[in-house]
């Protein structure tokens, strides 16, 4: 059992900063995450080096590889790694549980080599071997031109970046970060990286197709092209999971937090994309505050509220200027899978009403993933909502839930 | 430079570089689809961040093993469900 002051789910920007703010209190930080290494997926591999030096420095007790799955009681989650089962209690929580990408279904997306566009850069981060290979790289949003700028480096051959928000919306976008000038001169700088690649804005994918990998995409103005990855990703999804099986909540899609960062849970605070999908420095500075408000520092969590409040536009900024077209919701036909763990299609969910329904009769989003990927996708498509978490938010084997409900029996 | 790492695919002798995930291993050995889905479809990583559970294998013999949270090591074997 591990036993912490501050417990910190998430060790990508907003729970490395938070991290760091936190042991500036002399008091006991554990730093919870899934993936292999710290960083999160913007850092992943490559955290900047004053963050590195500042996290390995500051004395956190970092356990990687381990995913939270149960909150049995107050101040206890159990989480498993790939051999054992752990408890860990904390007095106080922040969680950093980020953002996964937003699939949307089209006919073939299923086929191997289609994947996110963060899921390729993380694949490429991974060690796979993308140079000589043809990408497109489609989708929405800001990290479209980042994977892009990416890939490139690494050799790859790019062969469209197609953008389904129209380029009228973009140039506001590019505008309205000139009077950021440090965010501007990376923008510029991604973009003159990919001088030379055919950008199609106000485009998307309609179509891919293939034979045990993709081969080609078709797009919406009918161009098709060959490829040997497609790199899909439509945006952003906080992964609220946690929060909510915790109690806390929700604002939209994202978790409710004060200007303490502290959620509708006692003890319990929220940074970085999970209270709104707003980039890097929103996370930095909420990921501080709230470990700053968690260890009563409170003169330190003020001065950086203004900051803070800067991020805020951004963020509001990028929801207008890549807001989804409503035809992306309408791409899948009957036979599309729009449940993958479960192969459910679109036509089997078409005799029901609500999510919860058709989860009793199609097990549709009752797979390994536990909806994370059909969930959003139901939500843009029927205009669903998911009905609350159930433990174990992630699936874990049965020694596992024998070992759980000892826990919860003490 | 990194070193060498020799394990087995379905049982054929296979090498990746060390550091690699076991879902980047296979890719770069051409293998697209880890798994099948419950309908037969061959699929392989979407997310890439240890969400969506597509590029799930079997590693010395236990099953369901996220090949992108994984890293390759001396003479692990390893199982496509494809």
């Amino acid at each position: 059992m591990h036993s912490f002051d501050v417990l910190i789910i998430g060790a990508g920007p907003a729970g490395i900063a938070a991290a760091i703010a936190a042991r500036k209190s002399g008091v006991k930080v554990g730093v919870v995450d899934d993936n292999l290494t710290a960083g999160g997926q913007i850092w992943r591999g490559a955290v900047p080096r004053k963050w590195t030096d500042a996290f390995l420095n500051s004395g956190t007790h970092l356990l990687a590889g381990t995913r939270i799955f149960d909150a049995p009681q107050q101040g206890l989650l159990l989480a498993k790694t790939l051999e054992s089962l752990i408890e860990l209690r904390y007095e106080r929580l922040i969680l950093a549980t980020g953002a996964r990408e937003l699939f949307l279904p089209f006919p073939g997306w299923t086929l191997p080599n289609i994947m996110g566009a963060g899921g390729l850069q993380a694949m490429v981060k991974g060690g796979l071997d993308i140079a000589g290979k043809r990408v497109v790289v489609a989708g929405s949003g800001p990290l479209l031109i980042a994977v892009a700028a990416s890939l490139h480096k690494h050799g790859a051959k790019l062969q469209a970046i197609v953008e389904q928000a129209f380029l009228s919306s973009q140039t506001r976008f590019a505008a309205s970060i000139l009077s950021q000038p440090s965010k501007a001169w990376q923008g510029a700088k991604l973009l003159w990286t990919l001088h030379g690649v055919p950008m199609r804005h106000g485009a998307y994918p309609v179509r891919a197709e293939g034979d045990g990998r993709v081969r080609s995409v078709t797009l919406s103005n009918g161009a098709k092209v060959d490829c040997d990855y497609l790199a899909c990703g439509f945006g952003l999804v906080p992964n609220t999971e946690l929060a909510s099986l915790l109690g806390c909540r929700l604002n939209g899609h994202f978790v409710e937090a004060d200007e303490a960062q502290q959620t509708s849970v006692a003890s319990v605070y929220a940074a970085g994309e999970i209270t709104g999908i707003g980039g890097l420095e929103k996370s930095l500075v909420e990921g501080t505050i709230a470990a700053y408000r968690a260890t009563g520092n409170l003169a330190a969590a003020r001065s950086l509220d203004r900051q803070r409040k800067t991020t805020h536009t951004f963020q509001r900024t990028m929801d207008v200027a890549f807001a989804l077209r409503p035809e992306l919701f309408k791409l899948a036909n009957e036979a599309t899978k729009v449940c993958r763990c479960e192969d459910v299609t679109l036509g089997a969910l078409e005799p029901f009403n609500s999510w919860r329904e058709a989860k009793l009769h199609t097990r549709c989003g009752m797979g390994p993933c536990q909806g994370r990927i059909c969930g959003p996708i139901l939500r843009g498509v029927k205009g669903w909502r998911d009905e609350g978490v159930r433990p174990p938010i992630f699936p874990v084997d049965v020694a596992a839930l024998v070992q759980t409900s000892g826990v919860q029996a003490r | 430079m990194p070193q060498a790492i020799e394990f087995t695919i379905n049982g054929n002798s296979v090498s990746a570089r060390e550091g690699q995930t076991v879902a980047a291993a296979l890719a770069n050995l051409g293998i697209c689809a880890s798994r099948r889905s419950v309908s037969g479809e061959p699929r392989g990583p979407l997310c890439g961040m240890g969400i969506c559970f597509e590029c799930e294998v079997t590693v010395d013999q236990k099953p369901h093993v996220r090949g992108c949270q994984l890293l390759v090591h001396q003479g692990m074997k390893v199982q496509t469900g494809a």
